[in-house]
């Protein structure tokens, strides 16, 4: 359902539309169920001149199955939906695979900022790439990021991606995503952060693995320049 | 428990003692439990038209954004989010809960259980009071320097603890000490409600004599009791935070921005069920007396809230699956929340099976009540995309978000205020509403309202977070598509405001009527308010009444009259 408004590009942004079309498959069921009943009722049991009303007090037991019977089918629905939900959240919040490379991602009053491992994929080195409101990563890699917050909450939110986590500060979390195509798109911050919250925008660049070299030999020299000079 | 009440335990007092008063007894610092209940209800709609005006302000910055908008002028980003702030505060605590609780418990408690007024009037009228300088302090908060509180309803610190993030301190911290008095209030009325109800019932009113609303009224109470005191406490606090330096909620000196979250969820969930059982209950009233149905399963119907009221207390971490609590809870909450679908879906069973069998009359308050159960539905299934974890990455705080608890508040705290309201119109006032404008603003209100939330769902869907004041700045979202939905919603929005106007217009020519036209029982129903004159004088009955069966036994085989009000011998 989603992928007709959002593209998919990452490896679990599949299986997070998939769980939500199972969702939207189950209770579509039981909304068009409940719906098609109720109107039904209010054509069919109408007023009508001399017909009375049935006096039933539905506390008997075969009047009651007629509740109790679809409240265990919900149930049942119910543990698909848990199941579902529950396998797609370990995929994506608990179980982090091993990175290729690590990036450091700020949210501050109302920019991101982030910094780029380089060539030597390690962070807190002198090749560290810094850029504010664009994340270069490349295509079909691994990448944790440590979410920082500097003043206020922010959240990092990436619709293609299908992911979200707030920064909170004082905290670094951890998570991860793999990107699965190449293109530019927006990087939102999802919790309000005070009056430039509507234009804390930015931007993720996926790059095929040629370009995204080219990129990191392009912006070495700057760095490096900036971090020897005195 | 199910024993009846002696008739002298309760009303031993002497009932006649209630005399012509003052105009300013008699309105103002009244103590009678109607009257209470007019303050509350026309306060709430005003504070619904404030609300309902910032709607509009926003939303039409959202379709054209910058225009100068008719009324208000630019909506700058300041001033969108605390409209947003505020409409979302104001709808909540200033409108669903003082009509939904306090209006309408007010009125019905003691009419529907037979007794002359509510047993604490007192505390009821200093309730009311309370109410209405939370709600003067609210407001005040606008127009202080920096402007209303901006920072979401839901006060996330540390935006709002503090005034260098959120550029507004004394907005924040008005809007604070309003919101906490505005509690203080409820819990004065709650405390009542719940003594009333189970200490001053008429003699003969079982337990299961008494009527849903009531009962649903009463377990709201004791929900907002049980839940609000840990956010006192926390906005205490917070309060502390902004005005005094304590640091609670500053990870700089050791506080925890995330405890926040925690005591206002706690509450905040809770809250929902709060004004749902209200209006879930007006909707059954209204349903029993317009299908000439006994309710189907009543027994049922009450331990599903119980059920639903104990269970809403385990659910509060869903609102923070991605605000940085520990992954392996999203796990437990996740089946917790999901569990609240069985009584909720329950109750919506109980609601289809009562329709079966009856002989149903398509009046205002019962298109109301109808409507109330067919948009709610769509609240309660959209909800489980929500609570299960997996997929609320996705959709947390965007438009999908938005539009689902705008399809369980709205139908809440609109629906079921209109279905309450056109429903016992007749018996505050002793005269009948004109159904065919009723039905004109009934049609008018609906369509208008999907027309604005279906919308939202799609955006939603699309990716659009939320309290965004121009979507242009972000360029996956700034695209004509989604513009057009924008203004759609919009546009909506205006035909439904607009069409509120018949409903005042209604109201004051009803109200005008010379004559009382509406008798004691209008609609032929069961429950004891309908055995009051219309309205009910100071003391409501010059006789208390005596009950001598439930409240549902419409068309009972053998009776000529398909109605048998609670207080007929036989």
């Amino acid at each position: 359902m989603i992928d007709r408004y959002v593209e998919t590009l990452s490896t679990y942004a599949k299986d997070i539309d998939n769980l939500i079309l199972l969702i939207g498959v189950l209770v579509g069921f039981w909304f068009i169920l409940c719906e098609v009943i109720f109107f039904y009722f209010i054509i069919h049991f109408r007023a009508k001149d001399g017909k009375r009303a049935e006096y039933i007090s539905g506390e008997e037991k075969s009047h009651k199955r007629w509740i109790s019977a679809p409240h265990l089918l919900v149930l049942v629905c119910d543990v698909f939906i848990v199941v579902g939900a529950v396998k797609v959240w370990y995929e994506v919040k608990q179980q982090l695979p091993e990175p290729y490379e690590t990036v450091r991602i700020v949210g501050q009053q109302w920019a991101w900022s982030f910094v780029h491992p380089g060539a030597d994929h390690e962070l807190g080195t002198a090749d560290d790439i810094k850029t504010v409101d664009e994340l270069h990563v490349e295509v079909g890699k691994v990448y944790h990021f440590k979410l920082e917050a500097r003043d206020v909450i922010h959240s990092f939110s990436v619709p293609v991606f299908r992911l979200k986590q707030d920064a909170i500060p004082g905290r670094v979390i951890t998570g991860w995503f793999e990107p699965t195509g190449t293109g530019t798109y927006d990087i939102q911050c999802a919790e309000i952060c005070g009056i430039g919250h509507g234009v804390m925008v930015a931007r993720i660049v996926i790059e095929s693995p040629e370009r995204h070299a080219a990129w990191v030999a392009e912006q070495s020299p700057i760095t490096l320049a900036a971090a020897n000079r005195p | 428990m199910a024993e009846s009440i002696p008739a002298d335990a309760t009303h031993g007092h002497d009932v006649h003692h209630h005399a012509e008063q003052s105009f300013w007894s008699k309105y103002v610092f009244s103590t009678d439990h109607k009257m209470i209940a007019m303050q509350y209800m026309f306060t709430g709609m005003a504070m619904a038209l404030i609300g309902g005006f910032m709607a509009y302000a926003f939303r039409m910055q959202l379709a054209f954004p910058g225009i100068e908008v008719p009324g208000y002028g630019t909506v700058t980003a300041t001033d969108y989010n605390a409209l947003v702030t505020n409409h979302g505060t104001i709808m909540i605590f200033w409108v669903a809960m003082p009509v939904l609780i306090a209006a309408f418990g007010n009125f019905l408690i003691p009419l529907m259980i037979g007794c002359d007024d509510m047993v604490f009037p007192k505390i009821n009228r200093l309730s009311y009071q309370i109410f209405l300088l939370s709600a003067i302090v609210l407001i005040s908060s606008f127009f202080v320097p920096g402007g209303g509180f901006g920072g979401g309803w839901t006060a996330y610190p540390p935006l709002s603890a503090k005034g260098e993030y959120n550029l507004t301190s004394l907005g924040s911290s008005l809007w604070l000490v309003a919101v906490a008095l505005e509690f203080v209030a409820f819990l004065l009325g709650g405390i009542n409600f719940v003594t009333t109800a189970m200490n001053a019932r008429a003699p003969g009113m079982k337990m299961f004599d008494i009527p849903i609303v009531v009962w649903l009224i009463v377990v709201a109470s004791i929900l907002f009791m049980a839940s609000v005191g840990p956010l006192i406490a926390g906005a205490v606090m917070l309060f502390m935070d902004q005005n005094i330096g304590t640091a609670f909620f500053d990870p700089d000196k050791g506080g925890d921005p995330v405890l926040w979250q925690h005591l206002f969820w706690f509450f905040g969930h809770p809250e929902v069920y709060v004004v749902l059982l209200p209006a879930m209950g007006i909707t059954a009233e209204i349903m029993c007396v317009f299908a000439r149905k006994k309710m189907f399963a009543y027994k049922t119907f009450i331990y599903t809230t119980f059920g639903t009221g104990v269970l809403s207390f385990t659910v509060w971490a869903h609102h923070q699956f991605v605000a940085g609590i520990d992954p392996r809870m999203a796990n437990i909450f996740t089946v917790t929340t999901l569990l609240i679908s069985i009584p909720i879906a329950e109750m919506c069973f109980i609601y289809i099976a009562t329709l079966y069998g009856g002989s149903i009359r398509l009046t205002t308050p019962m298109l109301w009540a109808l409507a109330f159960v067919a948009e709610f539905l769509i609240g309660g299934v959209t909800g489980i995309f929500l609570g299960a974890s997996g997929a609320d990455i996705y959709f947390h705080d965007t438009y999908f978000v938005l539009a689902h608890f705008h399809y369980t508040f709205f139908p809440i705290a609109i629906i079921g205020t209109f279905a309450g309201f056109t429903y016992w119109f007749p018996k505050m006032f002793g005269k009948m509403m004109n159904e065919t404008l009723g039905k004109i603003h009934f049609w008018g209100t609906i369509i208008p309202f999907n027309g604005i939330f279906i919308p939202l769902f799609v955006l939603g869907g699309a990716g659009q977070h939320r309290r965004i004041y121009n979507y242009q700045h972000f360029p996956d979202l700034a695209g004509v598509e989604m513009q057009d939905l924008r203004v759609f919603a919009t546009v909506s929005l205006i035909i439904m405001l607009a069409f509120q106007l018949v409903f005042f217009y209604n109201c004051f020519i009803s109200w005008r009527k010379k004559e009382k036209d509406a008798g004691k029982n209008p609609w032929k129903a069961n429950t004891l308010e309908w055995t009051a004159e219309s309205p009910p004088p100071h003391g409501n009955w010059p006789e208390l009444p005596t009950v001598y069966r439930g409240p549902y036994e419409y068309s009972v085989p053998g009776r000529e009259e398909d109605y048998y009000p609670q207080n007929v011998p036989g």
